[in-house]
This record gives C-alpha cells, sequence and structure tokens, in this order.
C-alpha cells in the first residue's frame, strides 16, 4: 500500500506491533487503562500483542486472568463501574461465547440501562477470522452477533496505521467496543511511522482505499486485502473498482458507503462471515434503500460460505478470493450501461 | 535386560512436592447455621442494634405486603417478594458503609431500601418506566440484575478495582441458591479468591429456584461448603436470625476490608410468597412445609428476644408498625401516580454519541408521536 509513510522511508511494522503499541501509549497517557486477559502477561498474549506492557506497567496493569472469559469481561464491567477503562483480550473468537451473556445483558446495555449514570468503557480485543491453518474454534467470523446486539460498536482494521488509529480510538471511546483483529493480518508489514503514529478522529468513519469508477467493492478488515489485489486484477478486463474500507461496522459509516455506489452505480459487498445473516445482507440492503435509483445491479455479496468453518486443510475453499470477487463483479449486468445512457455514473 | 524387564527392581523418582495451596481446615463452615437469638450469646448483644433490626424487619414485611399489593392493582408489572427473607435483607443493607457497594439481584429491593435508596426509585425496574430508577454511583447500588449471578462477577472487578486504586471499599454481592448453578458464580468467586478481592457472597438459600427445590440444585453439603473449593471461608448462618446474620456478614465485611480477601455466607431461610405475583406455588409445594418456617419468622424470633428481655413493650412494638404502616401510605400514594415517560428517551442513552442511524430511528419516532398528538387532538375537536 502506497502511503505517505512509504515515501519518507519509514520502517515496516506489523499489525501485531502497532496494536501492541497502541496499547503501550494508551496505558502511558491513561493510568485508568488496565489490560486483562489469558496470557497476556509473561507471554504477551498468544499473538504477542501484550508483549512487553506488564514488565512496562506492572501485572496490575495487565493482568494474567483465570482462564474464564465471562469472568474477565465480568470483571471488566465492575472495573469500568468503578472508573477504569480495561481492555480485554479474547483469546480467540471462538473464545469468546463464554462471554456472551456478558457482553450482551451487561456491556451492552449498562449506559442505556443506567440513562448514562454508568457507562461502560470498555474495548473487547478479539483475534478474528481464518486464513492461518488454524484448527477447529480458532478461525471464526463472529461480527455478525456484535453487530446484532445495540449498544456495542464493532471495529475492524485493515492496515498497519488503522490498527494503530483505530485500537486508541477505541480505548478512549466511553462506550464499548468489539475490536475485531484480522488474524492473517497480524504479520502484514506496512511502511509506519512509529515515532508519530497516525490516529483516526474517531470510530465510525470509512474509508476509500482505491478510487474508481466502474464498481464499489465494500469491505472491512481480512477482506481488504483481497479486495485491493481484485481491484488491481479488474483492470484488466476494464473494470476500475472503488474500494471502500468499513473500517467500522458499527456505527456504519453510510454517507462514504452510498456516496461511493451513487458515483459508481454498482456494488458488491465483500466479508468472510457467512453469508446468510451476515453483515453483507444489511449493508445491501441499506445500499438499495438509499441508493435504488442510481444502481445499475442488484447489490451482490461475496462472503464465506453458511457452513461451520471449515478444517484448515479445506478453508482456501470457504474463504472469498479475488477470483469470486471479480465472478462477482462480471455478474454486475454490464450489458445495461447500454440500455440506461445518461446515468451519471453508470456507462463506461 | 533393562530395568522394565526386571520386575520389583524399578523405583520411580518421588514426584515433585506437592502441598495444598492453603489449609482447607479453617475454610470449613460449621456443622449448623450459626444463631445468635434464643442462644445464651444473645445477652451481649447491643440492645440497640436489635431495636434498629427489628425496626427495620417490621418496615420490611410491611414494604413487601404493599408492593405484592402494588402488582395486584396494576401499578408494578411484576413484584419478587423477599417475605419470610426480611432478615437477611435487613442485615444485607446495613452492614456496609456508605463507600462500599450493594450489588442486588432483583428480589433484593428490600436491602436497597434499607441501604437508604428511595423505595419508588427501586421498584422503577418492577414498575417497568425503566430499567434502573436510580443513579448507582449516589447510593453506591449497582443495578438490580436479572441474569442470575451476572452481577457476581462485577462485585468482583469493583472491589478489585477499588483496591488498585488504594481505596477502603468492600463489595456485598447478593444471589439466590438457584444462581449459585449459573457458570458466573463459579468464576466471581475463583476471581475474588485468586485476586483476594475484598468482597463478600451472600447466598439466601430460600430453598427454592422458582418451583425448583434445593435437591434439585445442588448435592454439595451446604452452599458454604463450596467456598472451600476456591480457597475462601464458608460460613453458614441462620437467615432469619437477624442478629446472626448481621453479625457473620460483618465479621466477612471486616475481613474482606481488613485484605483478607472474600468470604462466602449462606443463609438458610425461606421464600415464603411464591417466586412472583404471577407464580403459583401451590402446584410444588405444600402448605405443611410454608406453615414450619413461618413458625421460625424472624421478626417474631427477634420480638421474642426484645420482648423477653425487656427491650421492647407493646408501645413500642405498635410505634414501629405504625411507622410500617406511614411507609407503605406512601409508597402506595406515590405509585399510584402515573409516571413520567419520555419515549424519545428510548434512543438518548444507548451511546454517548448517538449514531446517525438512531438519529434517524428518533426523528421517525418523533414524527409518528406528533402525528398521533394531531389526530388525538383533531378527534377531540371532532366530539
Amino acid at each position: 500500500m502506497t502511503t505517505a509513510a512509504v515515501r519518507s522511508g519509514h520502517k515496516p511494522a506489523t499489525m501485531a506491533q502497532a496494536l501492541g503499541r497502541a496499547l503501550r501509549d494508551a496505558m502511558a497517557d491513561d493510568p485508568s487503562v488496565h489490560v486483562l486477559g489469558e496470557d497476556v502477561g509473561a507471554l504477551g498474549g498468544v499473538f504477542r500483542v501484550t508483549d512487553g506492557l506488564a514488565k512496562e506497567f506492572g501485572e496490575d496493569r495487565c493482568t494474567d486472568t483465570p482462564l474464564a472469559e465471562a469472568g474477565i469481561l465480568g470483571a471488566a464491567v465492575g472495573m469500568a463501574m468503578y472508573g477504569l477503562r480495561p481492555v480485554v483480550e479474547m483469546q480467540f473468537d471462538a473464545f469468546a461465547y463464554p462471554a456472551f451473556e456478558q457482553l450482551i445483558s451487561h456491556v451492552s446495555r449498562m449506559r442505556n440501562r443506567t440513562r448514562g449514570a454508568v457507562p461502560m468503557p470498555v474495548t473487547v480485543r478479539v483475534p478474528y477470522g481464518g486464513g492461518i491453518g488454524g484448527v477447529e474454534h480458532h478461525s471464526d467470523s463472529s461480527e455478525a452477533y456484535y453487530m446484532a446486539t445495540p449498544g456495542l460498536h464493532v471495529v475492524a482494521p485493515a492496515t498497519v496505521a488503522d490498527a494503530y488509529g483505530l485500537l486508541r480510538a477505541a480505548i478512549a471511546s466511553d462506550d464499548p467496543v468489539i475490536f475485531l483483529e484480522p488474524k492473517r493480518l497480524y504479520w502484514s508489514k506496512d511502511h509506519w511511522d512509529a515515532a508519530h503514529p497516525e490516529t483516526v478522529p474517531g470510530i465510525g468513519r470509512a474509508v476509500v482505499r482505491r478510487p474508481g469508477s466502474s464498481a464499489t467493492l465494500i469491505t472491512y478488515g481480512p477482506s481488504l486485502p483481497v479486495c485491493m489485489e481484485a481491484a488491481e486484477a479488474a483492470v484488466a478486463e476494464g473494470w476500475d473498482l472503488e474500494v471502500v474500507d468499513l473500517r467500522s461496522l458499527v456505527p456504519f459509516d453510510e454517507e462514504t458507503v452510498c456516496a461511493s455506489v451513487r458515483r459508481t452505480g454498482r456494488a458488491v459487498v465483500v466479508h468472510e462471515s457467512a453469508g446468510f445473516g451476515g453483515p453483507g445482507g444489511e449493508i445491501a440492503a441499506r445500499v438499495t434503500e438509499r441508493c435504488f435509483h442510481h444502481l445499475e445491479a442488484p447489490v451482490l455479496r461475496v462472503a464465506g460460505f453458511d457452513i461451520p468453518y471449515p478444517p484448515p486443510m479445506l478453508e482456501q475453499h470457504h474463504l472469498p478470493g479475488v477470483d469470486r470477487v471479480l465472478d462477482a463483479v462480471a455478474r454486475l449486468q454490464w450489458e445495461s450501461q447500454w440500455t440506461s445512457a445518461g446515468h451519471e455514473g453508470g456507462a463506461r | 535386560m533393562t530395568v522394565l524387564e526386571q520386575p520389583g527392581s524399578y523405583r520411580p523418582a518421588p514426584p515433585p512436592a506437592w502441598q495444598p495451596r492453603t489449609d482447607p481446615a479453617p475454610l470449613l463452615p460449621d456443622a449448623e447455621p450459626y444463631r445468635l437469638l434464643g442462644t445464651d450469646a444473645a445477652a451481649g448483644l447491643d440492645p440497640a442494634l436489635l431495636k434498629r433490626l427489628y425496626g427495620q424487619l417490621v418496615r420490611g414485611r410491611r414494604y413487601n405486603g404493599q408492593a405484592t399489593a402494588l402488582t395486584r392493582q396494576g401499578r408494578l408489572a411484576v413484584y419478587p417478594s423477599s417475605t419470610g427473607q426480611e432478615a437477611c435483607q435487613v442485615a444485607a443493607g446495613l452492614v456496609l458503609e456508605e463507600r462500599d457497594w450493594l450489588f442486588p439481584s432483583y428480589r433484593d429491593t428490600l436491602a436497597t431500601v434499607v441501604r437508604g435508596l428511595d423505595p419508588v426509585q427501586a421498584l422503577t425496574l418492577l414498575r417497568g418506566d425503566w430499567h434502573t430508577g436510580y443513579d448507582p454511583h449516589e447510593h453506591r447500588i449497582a443495578p438490580l440484575c436479572t441474569p442470575l449471578a451476572t452481577q457476581l462477577p462485577h462485585a468482583v472487578g469493583l472491589a478489585h478495582a477499588a483496591r488498585l486504586k488504594g481505596d477502603d471499599v468492600v463489595a456485598l454481592a447478593m444471589v439466590g441458591d438457584g444462581g449459585t448453578s449459573e457458570g458466573d458464580f463459579h468464576e466471581a468467586l475463583n476471581f475474588a479468591a485468586v485476586w483476594k478481592a475484598p468482597v463478600v457472597f451472600f447466598v439466601q438459600n430460600n430453598g427454592f429456584a422458582i418451583s425448583v427445590p434445593l435437591a434439585k440444585q445442588t448435592a454439595a453439603p451446604s452452599f458454604a461448603h463450596k467456598a472451600v473449593g476456591y480457597g475462601m471461608p464458608g460460613r453458614l448462618v441462620d437467615g432469619n436470625d437477624a442478629a446472626a446474620v448481621h453479625e457473620v456478614l460483618s465479621e466477612a465485611v471486616r475481613r474482606a476490608r481488613g485484605g483478607a480477601g472474600p468470604t462466602l455466607v449462606e443463609a438458610v431461610t425461606y421464600r415464603i410468597d411464591a417466586h412472583t405475583n404471577a407464580d403459583d406455588a401451590t402446584r410444588y409445594r405444600a402448605d405443611s412445609e410454608i406453615e414450619a418456617w413461618r413458625a421460625h419468622d424472624p421478626i417474631d424470633l427477634l420480638e421474642r428476644e426484645l420482648t423477653g428481655r425487656k427491650l421492647i413493650d407493646e408501645a413500642g412494638m405498635r410505634a414501629e408498625r405504625e411507622a410500617a404502616e406511614r411507609l407503605a401510605a406512601d409508597l402506595r400514594e406515590r405509585m399510584n401516580q402515573d409516571p413520567a415517560l419520555d419515549p424519545m428517551d428510548l434512543f438518548t442513552h444507548v451511546y454517548a454519541e448517538q449514531t446517525a442511524q438512531l438519529r434517524e430511528q428518533a426523528d421517525r419516532l418523533r414524527a409518528e408521536l406528533a402525528a398521533a398528538g394531531e389526530s388525538a387532538t383533531q378527534e377531540g375537536a371532532q366530539r
């Protein structure tokens, strides 16, 4: 990815390093920030994101807890009630499920239940998604569950810079944030100015990663690199694809998404989680409701199959790849450009 | 020949040394629930405390009766009564300092009232005009918790946070016998013991989880025994003996405050009323069982102690009953007024900053309300 950082010659960093740096800076800036989870101390987390935090800030600030996710999140609720800003690590996507009752019945509702008297500034970091050769229960894309719970924010970074910026914003938020860390991007590298890391103005803003005019690919998290690659490959087919990185599923940045679709007239939503009942359905419905008269074709979805996450030796058949994205683009009724002449963004 | 082929010749190295992390003996509860009233030990009790407990018990019983009556009048959506459990409720409401925190379940509104909460605010959840009717920080009372035992880890987290900040704060968390079967009960007790958090877990064993009796809930010798497995002391107390519950809880609070960690207290009591006004207890228990517990009533127990020691006379008891009547009349009067409702509140507190989607939905509801208001005005004009 070409950024100002590349031109300025900063050293490459991984997403895991940027996340760790965000935690470190947040803890240094605000003594109320506490990290807790399984193996986050001496080990530095199974993905090493919390590496060095216990050493630098002490075990009271970066705490290895007993192995119990409901207990971890439940304790975080009490800590937040007492004015702390807990950052919880759930070791893997599918290991976060025991904490669902705390999340749904308390974390998401406490502010509303108490008319704002008890906010929940809790960040729940969830290493999520597949593509890392993980055995069962290590590759789930669980964002739809979280999205379906009012009161939560749901965020997924796709770049090294966003990993830092969005995590800082999540920790600073006075509301609970589900922070989905795409596991297969943990070791993705980008030139990144670690001395002056970029921040984001807040959560809830999408960004256009690649401007284009033929159609819009709407995506987030682990599917962004897939879409960027698809967009480059599409050039040979004569398609100039725009890629929108949502960054945040809740709040959903309708403005940026709809502005793009109104310009291009066509859209494909791409994500790894199951299609049925997945984020793509909500996004496609919204885009259709808001941009109907600008659309040249139905909004399509490219998603994971509606199956339990496959074993590692079969996962490549499940994960949406470049070809599947291009196939969807090809189905966007390009012949209609001859019958709808005059559409501001349709014909090419 | 190898050593394995020579039977009897192989001596394995001794395993790495093992010892229990803590001596289990001092953690074990007494064989019988601890009692004070009617025993010789009661003579040493502070008369002022006993009279205070008595006054609160009488008010508490009247409060339970009044709240139940309000369900019949349609003023409360539902009321889970603590009739018969007033000794537990009163003691829990009295043992904490102002800076401490109480974590009640939905059956514990009386404890919150004893702690100083306005009963109308305590009953907001059950009236249904909002979920929590008070500012938890103002009274250091967490929201009444409906999902069983899920408030227990909150108490642990809060107490832990307070200790990290260097504050002298204890959390008292209330749960029923049914709630002890939930996973959060286990996780909370384990976290509290590992963290040595200043928490008191208070199990009111009232015999039933809605209809399911104790025998179907646990095979443990007592709930207090469960403490041993976590490495904290378990205390078993007669839950209808207000003086004993007050003493045991006070000791546990003192212990937590002193940095010795959590305690699990089980109070053996009985739910005299049905689960709620919507429940029919005749389907699952015999009247004779209820009568046996009525004969061990918390108010009677304390009244006998007080009159036997001539600490209260008939006039004094009448004065307490009259005070309880006044509180009930005040509650009745205020609950008979319709609460002020603003439908737009539905959108106000979901997030610190309203999302674009919620702003749109709020606008839609506002428009619906305006239209409904207009048509009501027009109907009025036509009549």
